[in-house]
């Protein structure tokens, strides 16, 4: 099957997930037959099987969405969405800053910022439970969390500031930054999820 | 469940941060409604600061960090990223912005300069700073002593993109040259531009800086932040060029725009009609040597 991947390209932290996705499709035999691409505007969301929604500053990100008129095409897009930080802010159905037009596709309450600023940022290893092998290293960047989500939402991991992992459907969202780890393996469940 | 150990102020997450701001416009801003207003219009960022370049030009004596009630009022503001900028080489006005809590230093060239041997030695901080560099052994030397982000220098507070340009075509000319030679032919290259010869490599291997790497120093319309993100940069910072244009609300959302676009034309025409008058300009050949800021720190 040919694999089609987009990056929502209106600002952040574009092309490490466009890397992050390649090397995800190259550990599943999936690289020959797939493409990962920049979104920008609706028509570059046709036909793609996925989309991610990188980190990046929610509150600019929020605009440009609307200001490309993309809100309803990414809220009507029929495929999977792999939403990191900003993203994570933009997938709530609730966000403690009003400025935000979130897409709400996941129910949940996000408190952007939740640990601090840039020196609260920090890297640990979470024991995801869902994940083989060693610890998740996970790098938060100004990072939100989830303070209540709604049935159905899956948590893959809770800190003790709240839930920085969730899975619902072919959606998932994560506080921290996959794409800066060099560890594919949430790409690959993510993937997995919707039988790519 | 016990709290995981958690590591801070990494490089990693001051490589990080930057990169988060990319396809991004930094805004100086000098007040809390001046932050607001760039929050407003879709800033990444802002850099807060005592006075914009063209009134620090103006102004002439020395030129230092901010008012710390300043950058409280600011960071309070707003909850996009706030920076702050300090003297070259004065490291206890970094030490005081980290305490306040601001996200990001800028080592700029913009305020007078505290030390004309050293810069400050960003890897005792947690936080992550920015640096000027008007070639790539100016970057490379700023990465080595732990900058996180590199902004072409230009000439800050002339609203004129000419050096803007000079320094942005000098990084991305050099790491194209770097891709034809070999091994040695870099070791040597390193020692004659004064950069440490694995970050060249590191260049040559990655055909970037291994930085993110924003514009700065002169942009003042749509069209010039745009024409800078062709040339290569990851994103802008607009210092004068906002709040000395006669509208800045619209400036600000129009080079937002134009960033977003920058390869789209026709979104940069429409941005850009009718937005009024942009800041007055400096003709750089006629600035006497003291006037020019970007010689500052090498």
């Amino acid at each position: 099957m040919a694999v089609k991947i987009g990056v929502l390209a209106l600002q952040g932290n574009v092309s490490e997930h466009i890397d992050a996705f390649r090397l995800a499709l190259k550990k599943t035999g999936q690289e020959a037959s797939s493409e990962v691409f920049e979104v920008r505007h609706p028509a570059d969301l046709a036909g793609c099987n996925a989309l991610a929604i990188p980190g990046g500053e929610s509150t600019t990100i929020s605009r440009l969405i609307d200001k490309n008129h993309m809100y309803e095409p990414i809220r009507s897009f029929p495929g999977g969405i792999f939403a990191t930080c900003a993203g994570m802010v933009l997938m709530a159905t609730q966000v403690d800053d009003t400025r935000i037009h979130s897409l709400g596709l996941i129910e949940m309450k996000v408190d952007r910022n939740a640990f601090g600023r840039q020196r609260e940022s920090f890297e640990a290893d979470l024991p995801i439970k869902e994940l083989k092998g060693d610890p998740f290293h996970a790098i938060f960047i100004r990072a939100p969390v989830a303070t209540i989500i709604g049935t159905g939402v899956t948590v893959l991991y809770r800190m003790d500031q709240g839930i920085v992992a969730v899975e619902y459907g072919k959606y998932m969202a994560l506080s921290f930054h996959p794409e800066l780890s060099c560890d594919t393996r949430l790409h690959e469940r993510f993937l997995k999820n919707l039988g790519i | 469940m016990k709290l995981e150990e958690l590591r801070f102020g990494t490089e990693l997450l001051k490589r990080g941060f930057a990169s988060m701001q990319k396809g991004g416009v930094i805004m100086d801003v000098v007040n809390a409604d001046q932050a607001k207003i760039a929050e407003e219009a879709g800033a990444v960022a802002v850099m807060s600061l005592e006075r914009v370049p063209s009134d620090i030009r103006k102004m002439g004596g020395v030129a230092r960090m901010a008012d710390p009630e300043k950058v409280i009022e600011i960071i309070d503001a707003v909850s996009i990223p706030v920076m702050g900028k300090v003297r070259i080489g004065h490291f206890v006005e970094a030490q005081v912005l980290e305490i306040l809590g601001v996200d990001m230093i800028d080592e700029s060239e913009v305020l007078t300069p505290a030390d004309e041997q050293y810069h400050i030695d960003k890897k005792l901080f947690k936080i992550p700073f920015v640096c000027g560099a008007r070639d790539l052994g100016e970057a490379l030397r700023r990465i080595n002593e732990g900058a996180a982000m590199i902004r072409t220098k230009g000439e800050a507070g002339t609203g004129n993109v000419v050096e803007a340009v000079r320094h942005m075509r000098n990084i991305m000319g050099e790491i194209r040259i770097l891709k034809g030679m070999d091994h040695q032919e870099m070791i040597d290259y390193a020692r004659e531009i004064e950069a440490p010869a694995e970050l060249v490599i590191e260049c040559s291997e990655r055909g970037r800086l291994p930085v993110v790497n924003f514009s700065a120093g002169g942009i003042a319309t749509p069209s010039d932040a745009a024409m800078m993100m062709q040339l290569g940069a990851d994103g802008v910072f607009v210092g004068s060029g906002i709040f000395k244009s006669s509208s800045p609300e619209r400036m600000a959302k129009a080079i937002v725009e134009a960033v977003n676009h920058f390869n789209e034309a026709s979104v940069i025409a429409r941005v850009s009609k009718g937005l009024g008058d942009a800041m007055p300009g400096l003709d750089i050949h006629t600035l006497r040597d003291d006037e020019v800021l970007q010689t500052r720190g090498r």
